[in-house]
């Protein structure tokens, strides 16, 4: 590759062709500061934030959307360029609502921080501002446009990345906006409700639906017995909410932190993960054995599970009929652990923490009250989590490790890999291998399914059946694989589909930021909570099995197919006013 | 062929339509059926003839005489008179301000003395709806000429004019072939920016009307230089007739193999589509123009990469504007040498103005680069009318500078402009009497950039609302001396600091404006007072002061 020589605030640096100033300035360890430019999803130089002087040019340039040149010279702090960006960033906080102090991203504001960092301390325009009431009309996301920026950094993502279009840039000059066509409440067109937006909006302008109050709520009612399930992924982030390294492994914490805020049990979806595998790996058995419809897909993300019902209607036979984790645990929390606890399941109140923002709808959905009442009561996020911590003066990083309550609480490694992409699959191959075969699998490491890679392939041949996996995260991968399967050109036996991009580690209600070098360090936290266990193979929790034979007396059997299998709708994608994402 | 002993040249440009010139013609048709003269004498409708203000007018070759505001009820004398007895009409004739007697004859007028018509060489003189007659003119011969050439030799002969583009920015047409040429990549496009958004601005519409067929003859050529076979025009939804007219003139050079393949067995094909913008400003600069011409949301792009390296549908794309475009043929059958000998040194040729405002004569003109601005309003336009004085001038459409009476003796060209201050841009010419308050003409274009800001970047989305807020704070009385001092302060950030030069010039107009008219501001924000009487919130009359 061809290098080219610049200079930037008259220090040298040679970098390849194609760079752009900003990442050459990084190289030197200038800091050009950014608001609408985020790595590998957006670079569009539309916040001016991050204007330079080039010598020769007559205007500044955005440093993140222009190329370095053979000579080039670049300043990078002269007094027009910081007046220019200050009085932008006037420009921008003159139409911004000032309400920093009880905005949901208050101290975690990436519009805070390049105020601050430019030294903004007035602001002199007294014009108009934008006027946009916030849309509720969906259970996990909340718009706020008052709060928007107009970066699109959500539009990009939601476009390139998840190949969704839920929002676009709508009407022109002071009037635009971002909003779904024709301005419709986001509930109402074909959302996923991924909250990828959410995690890469630098303001308060979409975030997640606040249900922690809900949850205090349920706490401090002496008639409830409120238990906590907590998703794989949620182990290796919530410690960011606390200021620790992305990928500490905080699990012990977590439960102490969750007992200290009064849970009356704290139980894990890891344990109903290792029961997905159970019900998932035998109803692959099933159609591979009996001529079902293949290839089978996932159905633990709930993301993606609106987006097959939005896109790929046609394709919902080949969704596996088993319910999520947590909607497992919620339908066994009121009926196997209200039995076996001697609760009356009206009086369970079931949380789960989750990575993710669209297990809120999930939990919404009015076919998931296997139990009789509502399985699962409320979700919060990651984020909402660490809230709520904080919330409540625990000092998350000085707790001690404690253990998940029995029965719900026990698990296997595979059920925490279920947190990154390729964690399903590896966790079923596992299973799978043998369960049909009876011999232990060698090495249970089944590299070829994890890492960041876009789409995965693998292949395991057990008695003589080569069985071909396919695994895709990130919409935009899924669409892909979608597309060959609708056209008859994929041979595959089984795909895992995760909704966001690195699987649930990457989730849209992790914590803030989430970029891919954070969700890098998550993934490897993953697999070193499955190292560390001692089980790592579904069938062999004993928790597990424990159930089948107490309760559910086989996979498939008349109690599963009743509580821990599920149908699904197709939505399509026309905006109605009934229906599309209700 | 028939020989006609008269021609009846009807104007049929948009301005002259809206005054009711169909009638018109048709009653010249009747009339002159009726009087069995049909054999003899031909009506032709043709291209805007550009003394707009004088409308509907009519030629009558050989002698050219020219009629103004003739009504139907006109018709029968003129008939009568003018083509059964041979007498003039006298008091359909032009008068002058400046003359006590009527003007006759075209050449005799004031308004075309100081006109040379390069561009609107065919306007107003051939029916636009004719291919013959345009081929009648020399048109397809520069085409022809062309494709014998070498397509470097063609780039060189354009270079070597000097000819810079009429869309606004003046960049030298030439090099952007030469750079079209040099890109690599099998598909390449050639754009016609036929977007105009420009308030006050008529002249590419005038040119499309008037004769279609020179843009299409350039396109081609364009194509032919860069190595494209394909065209668009991008052109304003409100053009109808424009539209109408480019189809046919398409069709009509399809069908004698002017366009398509092979054309004049050169082995060279190119084919043109007309396409239609929904009326945003912001979609004649050329990237968003692109953006909406590929269906998308009209916002400019970042640059670079130029559109010559990734341009239209991402390929290499020559884009030009109508009036650029129709200099071409000229220079191609003229030659460089000829094209220099008009204008001034660095910007060679003629621009064609559009007249407006507060002047005698409104309308179409086309003069050497280099002319001043006195001669335009006082000799071309006529002066101020109902004797009011003149203010000031607004060249460039509203992206331009206001300049005063002091710097009428500036001369009009690219380069001199700009270094007035002001900018040439598309050609707009905006005569304001000393009726009009500044401040308040000061709001009007702060409101067009309000309105016409795509929303894309915070500079030009947020200041333009700003600036805005701000001047019409003045008009209102509440402004201060502070807030002057914002509209600076602002400005100087609009100017460097957004993505496309929409907003890079938005605050340009209200600058020179307060640069040239610091004391009717200061009589706003210091005394409350409006000199004009025109800011309703303020008191009339003068500073106290
Ligand atoms: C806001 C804006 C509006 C513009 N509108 C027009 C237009 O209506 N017509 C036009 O020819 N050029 C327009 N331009 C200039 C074009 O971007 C471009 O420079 C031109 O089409 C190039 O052709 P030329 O080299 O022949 O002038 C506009 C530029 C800007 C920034």
């Amino acid at each position: 590759m061809a290098t080219v020589k610049l200079t930037i605030d008259r220090q040298p640096v040679e970098v390849e062709q194609g760079t752009t100033v900003l990442r050459a300035a990084e190289k030197l360890g200038i800091r050009i500061p950014t608001l609408c430019y985020l790595k590998d999803i957006n670079a569009i130089g539309a916040c001016r934030v991050c204007v330079v002087e080039v010598k020769g040019a007559r205007t500044l340039q955005a440093a993140c959307v222009t190329p370095v040149a053979e000579g080039m010279e670049v300043f990078t702090s002269t007094p027009r360029v910081l007046q220019a960006r200050r009085h932008t960033l006037e420009l921008i906080l003159s139409d911004h609502p000032m309400e920093c102090l009880t905005c949901i991203r208050n101290q975690n504001c990436e519009l805070q921080e390049v105020s601050e960092a430019l030294g903004v301390r007035e602001v002199r325009y007294q014009g108009k501002t934008s006027r946009h009431e916030p849309d509720r009309s969906t259970p996990s996301l909340v718009r706020n446009p008052a709060k928007c920026v107009l970066c699109r950094r959500c539009v990009a993502v939601c476009q390139k990345v998840q190949g969704v279009n839920a929002v676009q840039t709508l009407e022109r000059g002071f009037d635009t906006v971002v909003a779904p066509a024709f301005h419709l409440p986001l509930g109402e067109v074909a959302c996923v409700l991924c909250g990828q937006c959410a995690l890469v909006c630098p303001t308060g302008a979409i975030h997640e639906r606040d249900q922690v109050d809900e949850v205090w709520a349920a706490l401090a009612d002496p008639g409830k017995h409120v238990v906590v399930q907590t998703a794989p992924a949620t182990r290796v982030s919530v410690g960011e909410e606390f200021g620790l390294e992305p990928g500490s492994i905080v699990t012990g914490k977590l439960v102490a932190a969750l007992r200290r805020l009064g849970f009356d049990r704290v139980f894990d979806t890891d344990f109903t993960a290792d029961l997905t595998i159970m019900e998932e790996g035998h109803e692959l058995i099933k159609r591979v054995k009996e001529g079902g419809v293949l290839p089978m897909f996932t159905s633990c993300s709930p993301g993606w599970i609106k987006f097959i019902e939005h896109f790929y209607p046609s394709l919902l036979p080949n969704l596996s009929t088993c319910k999520s984790p947590q909607q497992m645990f919620g339908a066994l929390a009121k009926t196997y652990y209200a039995e076996k606890a001697g609760i009356l399941p009206e009086q369970i109140y079931v949380v789960s923490i989750m990575p993710c923002t669209a297990k809120k709808f999930e939990a919404a959905r009015p076919e998931m009250n296997a139990s009789g009442h509502r399985d699962v009561d409320a979700v919060l996020t990651t984020r909402e989590l660490g809230r709520m911590l904080r919330e409540a003066g625990i000092d998350f990083s000085h707790l001690p490790e404690e253990d998940y309550d029995a029965p719900l609480g026990i698990s296997t490694g595979a059920a925490a890999i279920f947190g990154a992409t390729g964690g399903v699959m590896e966790a079923a191959l596992r299973t799978a291998y043998e369960v049909i075969t009876g011999n232990p699998l060698g090495d249970i490491n089944i590299t070829a399914v994890r890492g960041l890679e876009g789409i995965k392939e693998a292949s395991v041949t057990l008695d003589g059946l080569t069985l071909k996996a396919a695994v895709a995260h990130g919409l935009g991968n899924a669409r892909k694989l979608l597309d060959l399967v609708a056209q008859g050109k994929a041979d595959y036996h089984f795909i895992e589909i995760m909704c966001c991009p690195g699987g649930c580690i990457g989730g849209g209600g992790q914590s803030i930021p989430t970029d891919t070098a954070i969700r890098q360090r998550r993934i490897e936290a993953i697999y070193d909570v499955d190292e560390r266990m001692v089980l790592r193979k579904s069938h062999e929790n004993p928790a597990v099995q424990t159930l089948y034979r107490e309760f559910l007396g086989e996979p498939l059997g008349h109690r599963s197919h009743e509580l821990l299998h599920t149908h699904y709708i197709p939505r399509g994608t026309v905006p109605r006013k009934e229906g599309v994402a209700k | 062929m028939r020989f006609y002993r008269a021609h009846v040249l009807v104007c049929a440009g948009t301005n002259c339509s809206l005054k009711g010139n169909r009638a018109v013609r048709e009653a010249l048709i009747r009339e002159i059926e009726g009087k069995g003269l049909g054999e003899e004498v031909k009506v032709i409708e043709t291209g805007c003839f550009g003394l707009c203000e004088q409308g509907p007018t009519i030629v009558i070759y050989p002698e050219g005489v020219l009629y103004c505001r003739a009504t139907v009820e006109d018709v029968p004398e003129l008939v009568d008179s003018h083509l059964l007895k041979g007498r003039r009409v006298e008091r359909l004739l032009y008068r002058e301000p400046t003359r006590p007697v009527a003007v006759q004859t075209v050449p005799e007028l004031d308004y075309f003395k100081k006109q040379v018509r390069v561009v609107l060489r065919n306007c107003g003189i051939i029916d636009p709806d004719s291919i013959e007659e345009y081929i009648g003119q020399g048109g397809y011969t520069a085409l022809a000429k062309a494709l014998a050439m070498k397509p470097e030799e063609v780039i060189a002969q354009v270079k070597a004019s000097g000819l810079r583009g009429r869309g606004g920015a003046g960049f030298p047409t030439g090099l952007k072939w030469e750079f079209g040429r040099k890109a690599p990549g099998g598909v390449k496009y050639v754009v016609c920016n036929a977007d105009e958004g420009e308030p006050g601005t008529f002249k590419d519409r005038l040119i499309l009307e008037g004769d279609p067929h020179a843009v299409l003859e350039a396109m081609a050529i364009a194509g032919w230089a860069i190595g494209a076979n394909y065209g668009y025009i991008y052109i304003r939804g409100e053009y109808q007739l424009s539209i109408q007219r480019l189809e046919r003139a398409i069709e009509q050079a399809r069908r004698l193999g002017l366009l398509g393949q092979n054309i004049f067995n050169s082995g060279f094909n190119f084919d043109v589509e007309v396409r239609i913008g929904a009326g945003a400003y912001v979609c004649g600069e050329e990237t968003a123009l692109f953006e909406s011409l590929e269906g998308k949301r009209g916002e400019p792009r970042i640059k670079p990469p130029y559109p010559t390296d990734v341009g239209l549908f991402g390929k290499p794309t020559v884009i030009n504007n109508v009036e650029t475009l129709a200099n071409i043929p000229p220079i191609i059958t003229r030659g460089a040498e000829w094209f220099r000998t008009l204008g001034t040194e660095k910007c060679p040729g003629t621009k064609v103005f559009t007249l407006t405002g507060d002047i005698v004569n409104e309308g179409l003109i086309e003069v050497p680069m280099g002319i001043t601005l006195r001669e335009v309003v006082y000799e071309i336009g006529g002066g101020i009318p109902n004797g009011h004085k003149f203010k000031m001038a607004q060249t460039g459409g509203t992206s331009g500078g206001c300049l005063p009476e002091a710097l009428l003796d500036v001369p009009m060209d690219y380069d001199q402009l700009a270094a007035a201050g002001s900018a040439l841009g598309s050609g707009a010419l905006l005569i304001m009497d000393d009726t009009h308050c500044i401040v308040d003409v000061a709001r009007c274009f702060a409101r067009f950039f309000l309105h016409e800001s795509c929303g894309q970047c915070i500079p030009c989305r947020e200041g333009t609302l700003q600036l805005y807020h701000l001047v019409d704070g003045i008009t209102r009385g509440t402004g201060t001396r502070q807030d002057l001092e914002l509209i600076e302060r602002l400005s100087r950030t609009m100017y460097v600091a957004p993505l496309c030069p929409l907003g890079q010039t938005a605050p340009l107009p209200i600058m020179t404006t307060l640069k040239y008219f610091k004391d009717e501001y200061l009589a706003h924000v210091d005394s409350r007072v409006c000199p004009t009487g025109t800011c309703r919130a303020l008191a009339t009359g003068h500073a106290a002061d």
